[in-house]
């Protein structure tokens, strides 16, 4: 079998080998536990730690001391918002969140609800994913205690105005997370230039290792203290017990340290090969739209609908290309994205979408051969579907009633 | 997902793609599906003077499972009386492409796009039928 060609990179990175090489003595001969006070053993995973800490600390402009391992961004998720809603419970119970959150953030938010320890205004963005610093600032009650907006949006890309917002929680008083999952090492992220209180990292989105993430906290203007989501020994400041996974955070460490060294040419690398992508689709294909912000967005992310073409066989046709689906189908559920739906993407459009997502390692070759793949198979299919049949016939594919086949 | 072999053959390989002419009086046609559900198939079949289908064609917008079903659909319907048309069974689709569970509504569709196309032959077909009271009371 050739190789496929990956452009899934917002699914999860491939390691950089470098930071393979940095992790490998970790699992070895360098095993201590970094708790262990009394020996060299113990010594040397601590130092390695630390070191790590202050690599993430560079790369979103922090103090070592507020950055909390994690076993990736879904936990940090949920110690940032469970461990904000506890910690506050006396002051206020309102949370503010959009409907293109991670499930991470919506699933945390909707469990805090049914329990009935908080009550959350879910956000409509606008057709490009866009939230605006007015939205939340008319969402805002006397009780809202956190805001959490992400910033880059896995699916679509689209970046919102974090700095802005945060510049509106400060002087509201409201605590700001964000889920910077995405948004770090593809774009510049600095936790005090963009007013950020509370932020989710993951290991594994910037060529890190999986199982590793980081939580961001700010211990200063304001000090913020979170509850523990995970109790146990009093581990990372006590907000997240638990022995730390010392060879995943020395990968998270070097993948941060290399993520700034080469933040500027990886942006500027999966920019070039993105543009390339969509401008040779575009031009090739018509009928073909682009989700999510323009401009707005990750570098290296494009989100497209093929209309008239339904995503799954879509990917079938293309087995030597690795995407992700903008629908669900490939699940056993046959909803259809709930981001693009909040975009109020229709479902025919949403199940003909697919998110390509580039990253240090494509080159341009890939973009070529996936390119030339794809716009086959979508004249191929095309030519096989009875709706670009009528697409082409004039028809407005909204005026038919299904159910009986028939327009109206 | 694995597909099964004959899915992706199927896939790869569609077989009757196209279109007959539907104001035919000898053709029937068939849309089932929405596209907000993520499946449209339209099946449509020609039938000869002796009531037999000679031709079939499909267009389906939809996953693999959904264009194989109809491929295998209008392979199927071919040769067939109406009435041995209408015997075709969801259940004989998923068996003959070994289809997973959560692609069995696209055997459904399948199945529904026959039957679709068969009563759109049947209604073009009776007015003039209605002179010959042998098919008449079949309707």
């Amino acid at each position: 079998m050739s190789k496929v060609i990956y452009l899934d990179y917002n699914a999860t990175t491939p390691m950089d080998p470098r930071v393979l090489d940095a992790m490998l003595p970790y699992m070895g001969a360098k095993f201590g536990n970094a708790a262990s006070r009394s020996h060299s053993y113990g010594w040397e995973a601590e130092e390695a730690v630390e070191l790590a800490r202050q690599q993430v600390a560079d790369l979103i402009g922090a103090s070592p001391k507020e950055i909390v391992f994690t076993s990736g961004a879904t936990e940090s998720d949920n110690i940032a918002v469970k461990g904000a809603v506890e910690m506050l419970a006396h002051k206020g119970r309102h949370v503010i969140t959009v409907k293109t959150e991670h499930k991470a953030i919506l699933d945390t938010c909707k469990y805090l609800e049914t329990k009935g320890l908080a009550d959350v205004t879910y956000l409509d963005p606008d057709r490009d994913g866009l939230v605006t610093v007015e939205q939340i600032a008319a969402a805002i009650r006397d009780d809202t205690i956190l805001i959490t907006v992400m910033y880059g949006n896995n699916e679509i890309g689209t970046l919102q105005p974090i700095t802005e917002i945060g510049a509106l929680a400060r002087e509201r008083g409201i605590w700001f997370h964000t889920d910077a999952t995405q948004g770090v090492g593809k774009v510049p992220f600095d936790v005090n230039a963009m007013n950020v209180d509370i932020a989710s990292l993951s290991g594994h989105k910037i060529y890190g290792p999986k199982g590793v993430g980081v939580l961001y906290v700010r211990r200063r203007n304001p000090r913020v203290r979170l509850a523990p989501v995970i109790h146990g020994g009093g581990h990372e400041r006590g907000m997240r017990s638990g022995t730390l996974n010392v060879p995943g955070i020395v990968g998270i460490g070097e993948a941060a340290r290399l993520c700034q060294a080469e933040l500027t040419r990886d942006a500027a690398h999966t920019r070039a090969l993105r543009d390339r992508f969509e401008k040779t689709l575009l031009e090739a294909l018509d009928h073909t739209e682009l989700n999510g912000h323009q401009v707005k967005r990750l570098p290296n992310t494009t989100n497209l609908s093929f209309t008239c073409v339904e995503g799954e066989s879509l990917i079938m046709g293309i087995p030597d290309v690795a995407v992700s689906s903008g629908s669900a189908c490939t699940s056993a559920s046959l909803e259809p994205s709930y981001v693009l739906r909040a975009l109020g993407v229709g479902d025919e459009l949403a199940h003909s979408s697919i998110r390509f997502s580039f990253g240090r390692f494509s080159t341009e070759e890939d973009v070529d051969i996936a390119t030339e793949s794809l716009i086959g198979t979508v004249n191929r299919l095309r030519e096989m579907s009875p709706l670009y049949e009528m697409v082409l016939e004039g028809i407005d594919l909204s005026t038919i009633d299904w159910s009986s086949g028939q327009e109206h | 997902m694995a597909y099964s072999d004959k899915v992706i053959d199927h896939y790869n390989n569609p077989r009757n793609v196209g279109k007959l002419d539907k104001d035919d009086k000898t053709v029937g046609t068939g849309v089932v599906g929405a596209p907000e559900c993520g499946d449209v198939m339209k099946l449509q079949i020609k039938v000869n003077d002796a009531g037999v289908i000679e031709d079939a064609k499909f267009k389906t917008f939809g996953c693999g499972s959904a264009i194989a079903s109809s491929s295998l659909a209008t392979e199927w319907v071919k040769g067939k009386t109406v009435d041995e048309a209408l015997g075709i069974k969801n259940t004989d689709i998923v068996q003959e492409l070994s289809l997973p569970p959560v692609k069995i509504h696209c055997s459904v569709l399948a199945e529904d796009a026959i039957r679709a196309a068969l009563t759109d032959y049947r209604s073009k077909q009776a007015p003039t039928d209605a002179e010959t009271p042998e098919t008449a009371k079949t309707l």
